[in-house]
């Protein structure tokens, strides 16, 4: 905090209060009103509800389809991180090296960045068009015939190859920015300690990038979590069906259009918790355990 | 001799590998959207004929023109037209939004003597914590309830219910020295004199990289979009996006050319800001790191 404040009083609320306003109504309302419904179960017809305590929990994880989705989504989580993870920091050590060209090839591996997740959804859709999508081609020359909206792998395939390719780019930049921000005379000392590239990049760039490293991975797990909607609903093409889908798409297709509002909300309650589950783990757990220079 | 030029070829091989890497990288970026470029290019009839090829056509402007400014094919009413202003409205207005309430808020937390502060500190934070989609059915249904359905009001403010804006604007207010408020003082400035004379010029680049961000997000918004416009007229681009590929999935003779081209209308803006504006982007992007 400063020291030189300001003292007047009313001018700070008023300041305040337009935002606080906004949170009030459109973040505290329904979030609370989630918690709330997630104890009552709702009449599908509209003629009111009853209470029902942790019933709609229950039913939550005694349901299969449910657990289904629950284990697809940690799947998914877990690939796309681990690959968006790994290509972005490829890519960021190569690029801090090389020095022709090293602009360009930033630009061109960020750029995707600013491309909407749905349209990248849309973009597998054509790839892997049934008849002529380049990729189903590529795998039929291996003898597969590759079915997006069909077979449940290859939906998933498909899903997790586009949540990879839209998020390399915000992991390519924090890496990158980890990356310059090591400063020369370390660089240096490594150099004269250590001759093999690869063993200057674990001993010392490595554990240097750590920081990034567990902040991106909660960006990454929070992205596979939540982001990805716009491309899990085109790639299903809105039609759900035996396909795989994450928890935050069950919540939609159970709350929006099953108009189950109890069994949705929840469903919302528990990604809540995993939520705050993982933003705990963030400042506790993973903090302490990483050095700053 | 032999011995200065060994170890000169080894560099080289691995200078040679690390571009190889990144061409490589940059390929898998950017053929995926050059396939799009190729497919607005071509008639329908030969994208069902050939699909993607290495043939540019010339149906580019027939095509533009077409998505555009003639309503129908994929959504009734609207035209690309509607579809680019209302992708604009929610991204400019949202950005905005945000950043005027953040430097607000933050300006009230960072320089004011308040009993409430940490209450309030806390009240706003904690919306960093929860996005929207794990309360997405109560918003819809609160929404609802304020009559904001397909209402750019609907749209643009309970996406702005979040923090990170504040946040940022935060952390950079904290970082402007004290001696500025004290000689502010001095010189008998008030605390709104100080704030727009001296914080908001202070902060241009920040708020240069905040506008980016924000605009670039809500521009991508489609879970939201999607629940709350029903009304063909207020699709954004990328909310029109999944009527696009379902209007391909129906028709015996799908409007490939035109659906790819407004896939491309709905990209290009957003990236073409991050490329221009890419030091301010990586700046904004970088330093707002929770």
């Amino acid at each position: 905090m400063k020291r030189a404040l300001f003292s007047n009083i009313w001018l700070p609320v008023a300041l305040l209060l337009p935002q606080l306003a906004i949170i009030a109504v459109f973040f505290y309302w329904p979030a609370g009103y989630a918690v709330q419904s997630s104890f009552y179960l709702q009449d599908p017809f509209g003629f009111g509800s009853s209470f029902v305590g942790l019933g709609n929990y229950q039913n939550l994880f005694r349901n299969s389809e449910y657990l289904k989705i629950a284990n697809f989504t940690v799947w998914f989580t877990a690939i796309v991180t681990f690959f968006s993870l790994a290509i972005a920091l490829v890519l960021a050590v190569k690029a801090d090296r090389v020095i022709r060209g090293a602009k360009t090839y930033r630009t061109l591996l960020m750029w995707v960045y600013a491309v909407a997740p749905p349209v990248a959804g849309f973009i597998a859709v054509i790839m892997f068009n049934q008849s002529w999508g380049p990729l189903t081609e590529f795998f039929a020359l291996f003898g597969y015939r590759f079915q997006v909206g069909v077979n449940f792998n290859d939906t998933a395939f498909a899903m997790i190859l586009t949540s990879i390719w839209k998020q390399v780019p915000v992991n390519f930049i924090f890496f990158l920015s980890g990356l310059q921000s090591i400063p020369r005379s370390v660089r240096e000392a490594a150099l004269i300690d250590n001759r093999s590239a690869s063993g200057r990049f674990w001993t010392v760039t490595f554990p240097l990038l750590a920081p990034t490293g567990f902040f991106l991975l909660i960006i990454n797990i929070t992205y596979a979590l939540f982001d990805t909607f716009g491309i899990v609903d085109t790639v299903v093409k809105g039609e759900p069906g035996n396909n795989p889908m994450t928890l935050v798409y069950k919540v939609y297709v159970d709350g929006f259009r099953g108009n189950d509002l109890g069994g949705s909300s929840a469903q919302s309650v528990v990604l809540m918790a995993l939520v705050l589950a993982l933003t705990f783990v963030q400042f506790r757990l993973v903090e302490r355990r990483i050095h700053y220079t | 001799m032999k011995f200065s030029q060994k170890p000169l070829k080894r560099i080289r091989i691995s200078t040679v590998m690390d571009h190889l890497v990144l061409i490589l990288g940059a390929l898998f970026m950017l053929v995926p959207m050059l396939m799009v470029l190729q497919l607005a290019s071509v008639p329908d009839v030969e994208i069902i004929q050939r699909g993607p090829s290495l043939h540019i056509g010339d149906q580019l402007d027939d095509n533009f023109i077409k998505a555009m400014f003639e309503a129908s094919g994929f959504s009734g009413e609207n035209t690309g037209l509607s579809m680019l202003m209302n992708s604009f409205i929610l991204g400019i207005g949202f950005a905005i939004g945000k950043i005027v309430l953040g430097m607000m808020a933050a300006y009230a937390i960072v320089y004011f003597r308040l009993r409430f502060a940490t209450l309030a500190f806390w009240a706003i934070f904690t919306t960093l914590l929860l996005p929207l989609e794990v309360r997405i059915l109560p918003s819809y249904e609160i929404v609802q309830s304020l009559g904001m359905l397909n209402t750019y009001q609907g749209l643009i403010v309970p996406l702005i219910a979040s923090a990170t804006a504040t946040f940022f604007f935060r952390q950079f207010f904290m970082s402007v020295p004290e001696e500025l408020v004290e000689a502010a003082r001095i010189d008998g400035a008030g605390p709104v004199k100080f704030f727009v004379d001296i914080l908001v010029p202070l902060s241009r680049t920040m708020i240069a990289a905040m506008f980016i961000i924000m605009f670039v997000y809500g521009w991508n918004q489609y879970l939201w979009p999607t629940m709350i416009t029903t009304d063909e007229d207020m699709y954004t681009l990328v909310r029109g996006i999944k009527q696009i590929i379902q209007v391909f999935e129906g028709t015996n003779l799908p409007e490939y050319g035109r659906g790819n081209l407004l896939a491309m209308i709905a990209v290009i803006p957003p990236v073409l800001i991050v490329v221009f504006f890419q030091s301010w982007f990586v700046k904004g992007l970088t330093e707002s790191d929770k």
